[in-house]
């Protein structure tokens, strides 16, 4: 423990070289950051369109607009919106977390070129959400693209739309997404694996525990704490998720893969109805805020343990 | 590991063992390469495509024998395309906004790691959850203040709302590195006479190098790779970084796919040189930032 600001016990009231450290940060992130959130939450009162000059206070009118619009016969944008998102998050916490980690095992049996495989994975993590969306959305594309032209060539007639398609759109954009997710969890858990004393890996082995045992039996419980910052991480990411939808469909056609986070763009800066913008930003914080905690929580153990 | 199983494993005939090793590991290459390079398509294609005609490619699809290669769609994208433009433009935003990250970050991590004072948990836990914030929360707000202060369509705005939010992860990651150096070091430059500022940055950050190269890395291409903020703050298609660059790009070419393909190739090369050369810390800056 190294907190020498009062190792020595002087005479003195309030040390106030912390603060001097730590105002100008702090001021910045209080203007940029705090502030305007707890503004976001004053706007969802209000049905404020962003030109006129006042914002009349409606209270909770613009989350009962959106909450009333669930569940009718054609769903509405906020439907679609809170669907795609959990399709969004129930992926993202099993098929990037599952193939992640499998390539993490099979990577740490001290495989030759390793690097060279480990690159090759992560190298979509490396580009922008701006440079996937093009590509994919060429992969997808309905008449030339990698998928469609291959379906074509083996005389598949009724070729998808996928982007253009009501029902695919989600899972193609989704998959996108996997896609650039992979190597970043697969990475966590490389970082994990090498953290594990292998004398206890011996010690299963001697105990007669085969492969498949010794990864569930001794592995992959120790491999816990990583687990749970990747489900944290993958969910924060599947909720954060913007810049392929509106690049690729903008959530069209038709809502169908709009996603909170586009939804509320959508709402406050093409339609001008920043309140209900705001009030959908609140309920994406409200989720979010449900895996902050429980990251914080798991920050909060690692501090204990200091 | 799995050398050493013969060792323990006296009853199966080692010799027969192993083979069957040699063939599983032999199954195993087989098998990573050829996931890694399945994996891969989607990109190879994207090369193979901005090296075709529009002409070409849209008639025969992508799976074809190319009629012709040509180069020209990356002059093409560089110059038509303007990608020189919003390139130059991502640097401008990204260079002084990651400066402005670390050495802000730096600061408040060396008053979080180094004394106690009141308020020193609830700030670090405070940035700590801000890095987890959804964008969408500050959005109208970040918008609204930054036409009030007449920043809107600058690239200071971008800057700012960037040096502003990458703030607490970086806090974080530096906080948690400051932690682990000795403390002796600071104790015996106070007793020679160095003043806090001094001890900061003559001794602190030089020995937080490390940690600042891994994070400085993974916030190069976080910045560089950001599209929220660059479409709500920035309007002008000569301010705007590459990322709204590429949309403008594809709504202007709109079946051009070879154009737009390398548009983006190039878009992602300057992360892709940074992610190769600076490897080692890139990854570094991911594990660190997952905490511990």
């Amino acid at each position: 423990m190294a907190a020498y600001g009062n190792s020595a016990p002087r005479k003195r009231k309030v040390n106030l070289v912390p603060y001097m450290f730590i105002v100008g940060p702090l001021l910045l992130y209080l203007i940029w950051i705090i502030l305007p959130m707890g503004y976001t939450f004053y706007l969802s009162l209000t049905n404020w369109d962003g030109i006129s000059p006042e914002m009349k206070y409606i209270g909770f009118e613009n989350f009962k607009s959106l909450f009333n619009s669930l569940g009718k016969p054609i769903p509405s944008a906020f439907q679609y919106s809170l669907e795609n998102n959990l399709r969004w998050l129930i992926v993202f916490i099993t098929v990037p977390v599952s193939i992640g980690l499998g390539l993490a095992v099979l990577m740490n049996r001290d495989i030759k070129g390793d690097r060279w495989f480990k690159v090759g994975i992560f190298l979509p993590q490396v580009l922008s959400f701006a440079v996937v969306a093009l590509i994919w959305a060429w992969v997808y594309n309905p008449r030339a693209g990698l998928i469609n032209s291959l379906l074509a060539n083996m005389g598949v007639e009724n070729l998808p739309g996928w982007l253009a398609d009501k029902n695919l759109a989600i899972w193609a954009i989704i998959v996108a997404a996997t896609w650039r997710q992979i190597g970043y969890i697969m990475i966590l858990y490389v970082a994990g694996l090498k953290n594990i004393d292998p004398t206890l890996l011996e010690a299963a082995e001697i105990d007669g525990a085969n492969g498949w045992q010794r990864f569930w039996r001794v592995v992959f419980p120790l491999l816990a704490p990583v687990t749970t910052i990747v489900v944290v991480i993958s969910i924060i990411d599947s909720l954060r998720s913007f810049d392929l939808v509106q690049i690729m469909t903008r959530g069209g056609p038709a809502n169908a893969s709009s996603v909170l986070a586009n939804l509320m763009y959508i709402q406050a800066f093409n339609n001008y109805r920043m309140g209900l913008g705001a009030a959908t930003a609140v309920v994406l914080f409200a989720i979010s805020l449900v895996f902050i905690i429980v990251y914080l929580y798991r920050v909060m153990q690692d501090e204990m343990e200091y | 590991m799995t050398t050493e199983t013969q060792t323990f494993n006296p009853l199966t005939n080692p010799v027969s063992q192993k083979k069957k090793q040699k063939r599983s590991r032999v199954l195993l290459y087989i098998f990573l390469i050829s996931f890694t390079l399945i994996y891969m398509l989607p990109f190879f294609s994207a090369i193979v495509t901005s090296v075709r005609t529009q002409d070409d490619i849209s008639l025969n699809g992508f799976w074809s024998v190319p009629s012709e290669l040509t180069l020209q769609n990356y002059p093409d994208a560089w110059n038509r395309g303007r990608v020189s433009r919003y390139l130059l433009n991502s640097f401008i935003i990204t260079i002084p906004a990651l400066i402005a990250t670390i050495f802000l970050s730096s600061l408040s991590a060396y008053a979080l790691a180094r004394f106690r004072f009141k308020g020193n948990q609830l700030i670090y836990f405070m940035y700590v959850a801000g890095t987890m914030l959804p964008f969408q929360i500050l959005l109208l707000p970040v918008f609204l203040l930054t036409n009030k202060l007449g920043l809107y369509n600058t690239y200071l705005a971008v800057i700012l709302i960037h040096t502003a939010f990458q703030l607490g992860f970086c806090t974080f990651v530096l906080r948690n590195f400051m932690k682990t150096l000795p403390g002796e070091i600071m104790e015996a430059a106070r007793i020679d006479g160095a003043s806090e500022f001094g001890i900061y940055w003559r001794i602190v950050m030089p020995l937080t190098v490390p940690g600042i190269a891994a994070i400085s890395t993974l916030e190069f291409t976080w910045i560089f790779n950001d599209y929220i903020w660059a479409l709500i703050l920035i309007q002008s298609d000569t301010l705007k970084p590459v990322t709204s660059g590429l949309a403008s790009l594809q709504g202007q070419f709109i079946t051009n796919w070879p154009l737009i393909v390398a548009g983006a190739l190039l878009a992602a090369v300057p992360t892709l040189v940074v992610f190769f050369v600076l490897q080692r810390y890139f990854i570094g800056g991911l594990t660190l930032g997952s905490g511990k």
